[in-house]
């Protein structure tokens, strides 16, 4: 009785249909809005190209989607053709997230073409990039990406990405599965990390040799290698190797098949 | 009585304990679908010289109930494409409503720029996962068969995450790990698909469909089958498994030790 | 100090059923610049007399690509173009996302001719003043609208607003039957030669005070279907110009001849 008598008339403890809050716990979403698509990327960038480059492989768990699925693309050209296009963007983990990412940074760059007339610089594209991934800082897009093209110098530049928008410009990066077998490779032989002038000293006086920007085709050796070192040991990376070089004639693409079990 | 007329005509609360209207807020947390309800299993496809084909059963299960056993999973988008649904029924109804209702917008333009199969699969893509990044998902995975702007036959998967693949053969559900290596090892990629027959392609289906009916427990014999070339579109929806073998039925003597 | 009593807004007929405001924003096209634009059986063509207002200054833009497959022409005021063709980029960038199509030249033109009617039909807005020619291909082939700030819209064949558009318009009437046939070459020189007969005595067409745009099919099958929408401006222009001066000195080589017979 007392319940009754002592009601507000004000609040809404009384038993209205309408607008009656609850005690009752948010709901909790047992959607999970993520997958992971698998396979690897890789960027090497020289003295005046950039490679980039990524198994075409997509996975459900421990099923093969499909054997070609690209996950390096242009930026910025025709939509079919690619035509016109001076950057290069790839992008590993949920394969979902990675189309929707790029056909926005697509859209900014074709937008900022039309509203200055003149291409987006590298430098700009990357640091949009990161904008657009911090920007769904709580959200993210569950990717890593990473950018390439050629600098204001026209040196090959590239731009490695974490989820939600940390950048830096590398000289090689490989993200994705197989990043944790490819990056050490390439630390060895792009940065040449561990790696020795033979009799220069003992121990610590050892002179360790300064990493110099890779002629192309000892680049393209290196990417293959590396792809075909890691299809051996990750199941999510395999079938085929996509390969796109960015030089100032352009931007020419490169298939490689490669093991498919 | 009191003089809350919002409270009469309701179970008292002191003798029920409070009335619970939540399922009528307007506000706070909105339920969204957190798991299918009625689904329907396996939608499988080839593609072949000239065209697409395409296949699912009728069947849409509540649980593991077998509850509609004549429930169509094919729609026919305009004479550009077939749709083949797997997951959640009432979605699957949803985006027939909206392919509907574009298909009918499409066909105002007077210059002959319809939507073909592939402008399809991107759109729904991204329908889907737009709802999968409001977190209220259409729990659907599906199959679009038709022909791309080239006229080249096309095949493309998108999912309740908007994740989209194509392949020369697809299969969504229990389908990817029965009939997918079937048709793999029928139809091996490196193969031109030049040199497949629609009739290679069909009868593909239709064993695909057999182990699926004989493996999958939320399969049915009666299924729907569709193939798309140039000529058009041709639906096939009150199909029947055939020449079913369960011979080896007898020889299954129960599990583990049982021997006799 | 009125002209009368029913154009103090756009939503007002007079007696005799006619919208000033409308008529008026017509008259703003007449003042703009001259555009031409004109379409064979595989190209759509626009040229454009650019004006600059003052010898200190650049000349006014006025033809813009909207898309790769698209462009349009424009003769009033800029501003006002710049707003629509914004938002006809927008549109098919839109249309390329959702579908993956490039959008449909009738369809981005019945869009705009819509947001150009309800100005006509709400209180408390102005119509455009500006009037467009709209150039682009799809699936059906090259096609040329032409639009006014009353919301009208027209597939032409070929089209001329602007300034002294009249004297183009003539041209174009006598040449229709070559324009049909001729090739893309042809066509921009028709485009030329009908722009040309729009200037006063004194003046001709150079580098600086021309524009033209082309887009076309490529008569290619499969991907890069389409002759992407090209726009020619400064230097760009010369041997466009000098095929003018060719086929002007052809022309009247032919004339003389058949003088002589």
């Amino acid at each position: 009785m007392a319940s009754i008598i002592g009601h507000n008339p004000h609040s809404n403890s009384i038993g209205y249909s309408f607008s009656q809050p609850t005690n009752a716990g948010n709901k909790e979403h047992s959607f999970y809005p993520y997958t992971d698509n698998g396979g690897s990327v890789l960027g090497i960038t020289g003295k005046d190209f950039a490679v980039l480059a990524g198994d075409t492989r997509s996975t459900s768990g421990y099923n093969i989607n499909s054997r070609y699925v690209p996950k390096v693309f242009k930026i910025g050209g025709d939509q079919e053709t690619g035509e016109g296009a001076h950057i290069l963007l790839s992008v590993v983990g949920f394969a979902a997230d990675g189309l929707a990412l790029k056909e926005r940074l697509d859209a900014v760059v074709k937008m900022y073409k039309y509203q200055h007339g003149k291409p987006m610089s590298v430098r700009a594209c990357a640091q949009r990039l990161s904008t657009i991934l911090y920007g769904k800082r709580f959200f993210p897009y569950y990717v890593q990406a990473i950018l390439a093209g050629l600098d204001e110098e026209g040196k090959g530049a590239l731009y490695g990405y974490d989820p939600v928008g940390s950048y830096e410009r590398e000289q090689c990066r490989a993200a994705g599965a197989a990043s944790s077998l490819i990056m050490p490779f390439l630390d060895n032989q792009v940065n040449l990390k561990n790696q020795y002038i033979p009799g220069s000293g003992e121990g610590h006086a050892l002179e360790a040799k300064k990493p110099e920007p890779m002629p192309r085709d000892t680049v393209e050796q290196v990417v293959r290698d590396a792809f075909t070192s890691a299809v051996e040991r990750h199941i999510e990376v395999g079938d085929g190797l996509q390969m796109l070089i960015i030089t100032a004639d352009g931007i020419e693409e490169i298939y490689h098949p490669l093991k498919k079990d | 009585m009191n003089h809350f007329p919002g409270t009469w005509g309701r179970p008292r609360d002191d003798v029920y304990g409070p009335y619970d209207a939540s399922y009528l807020r307007s506000t706070g947390p909105k339920a969204h679908t957190q798991s299918p309800a009625v689904t329907g299993t396996s939608v499988i496809a080839v593609k072949f010289n000239g065209g697409v084909a395409i296949a699912a059963d009728n069947l849409a299960s509540y649980g593991s109930l077998a509850r509609f056993t004549d429930v169509k999973r094919l729609r026919v988008f305009g004479n550009a494409a077939v749709v083949g649904f797997s997951g959640d029924v009432s979605d699957m109804q949803y985006i027939d409503r909206l392919l509907e209702s574009m298909d009918i917008r499409e066909n105002y333009s007077a210059h002959g720029n319809q939507l073909n199969a592939k402008n399809l699969h991107t759109y729904l893509s991204k329908v889907l996962y737009k709802r999968r990044s409001e977190f209220n998902p259409l729990w659907n995975h599906i199959l679009v068969a038709g022909f791309d702007g080239d006229k080249k036959p096309f095949l493309s998967s998108a999912d309740l995450l908007g994740t989209t693949f194509s392949a020369p053969h697809l299969a969504t559900g229990f389908g990817a790990h029965l009939a997918v290596p079937i048709l793999r090892r029928l139809f091996p990629e490196e193969r031109p698909i030049d040199e497949i027959t629609k009739e290679d392609a069909v009868s593909a289906l239709r064993d695909c469909l057999k182990v699926l009916w004989y493996r999958d427990a939320r399969s049915l014999d009666k299924y729907s089958l569709a193939v798309i070339t140039h000529e058009g579109i041709e639906v096939q929806e009150d199909q029947q498994i055939e020449a079913q073998s369960w011979a080896f039925a007898e020889t299954i003597k129960g599990y583990g030790a049982q021997v006799v | 100090m009125f002209r009368n009593n029913y154009d103090n807004d756009a939503v007002t007929f007079s007696p005799q059923g006619r919208i000033f405001q409308v008529e008026y924003a017509q008259e703003a096209v007449k003042q703009g610049s001259v555009v031409v634009g004109l379409v064979n059986k595989t190209h759509a063509v626009l040229v454009g007399l650019k004006r600059n207002a003052e010898e200190l200054s650049s000349y006014q833009k006025k033809i813009i690509e909207v898309d790769s497959h698209m462009g349009i022409a424009i003769a009033g005021l800029a501003s006002d173009a710049r707003v629509l063709s914004n938002y006809m980029k927008q549109q098919c960038l839109g249309s390329r996302m959702t579908y993956g199509r490039a959008m449909p030249v009738d369809r981005i033109v019945t869009q705009i001719a819509d947001r150009a009617q309800t100005n006509t039909q709400q209180y408390g807005k102005r119509p455009y003043g500006v009037g467009l020619l709209v150039a682009g291909v799809d699936e059906a082939g090259p096609h040329l609208f032409e639009f006014q700030p009353s919301g009208m819209t027209q597939e032409m064949l070929a089209c001329a607003i602007g300034a002294r558009s009249q004297m183009a318009r003539t041209y174009l009437e006598r040449n229709l039957d070559q324009l049909n046939e001729s090739s893309r070459d042809e066509l921009i020189t028709h485009g030329l030669r009908a722009l040309k007969e729009t200037l006063s005595q004194d003046k001709e067409l150079t580098v600086d005070n021309t524009s033209v745009g082309v887009v076309g099919v490529s008569g290619k099958q499969g991907a890069g279907k389409i002759e992407s929408f090209k726009l020619y401006e400064g230097q760009q222009l010369l041997p466009l110009l000098e095929a003018l001066e060719r086929s002007d000195a052809g022309e009247t080589k032919e004339e003389t001849m058949e003088v002589d017979s």
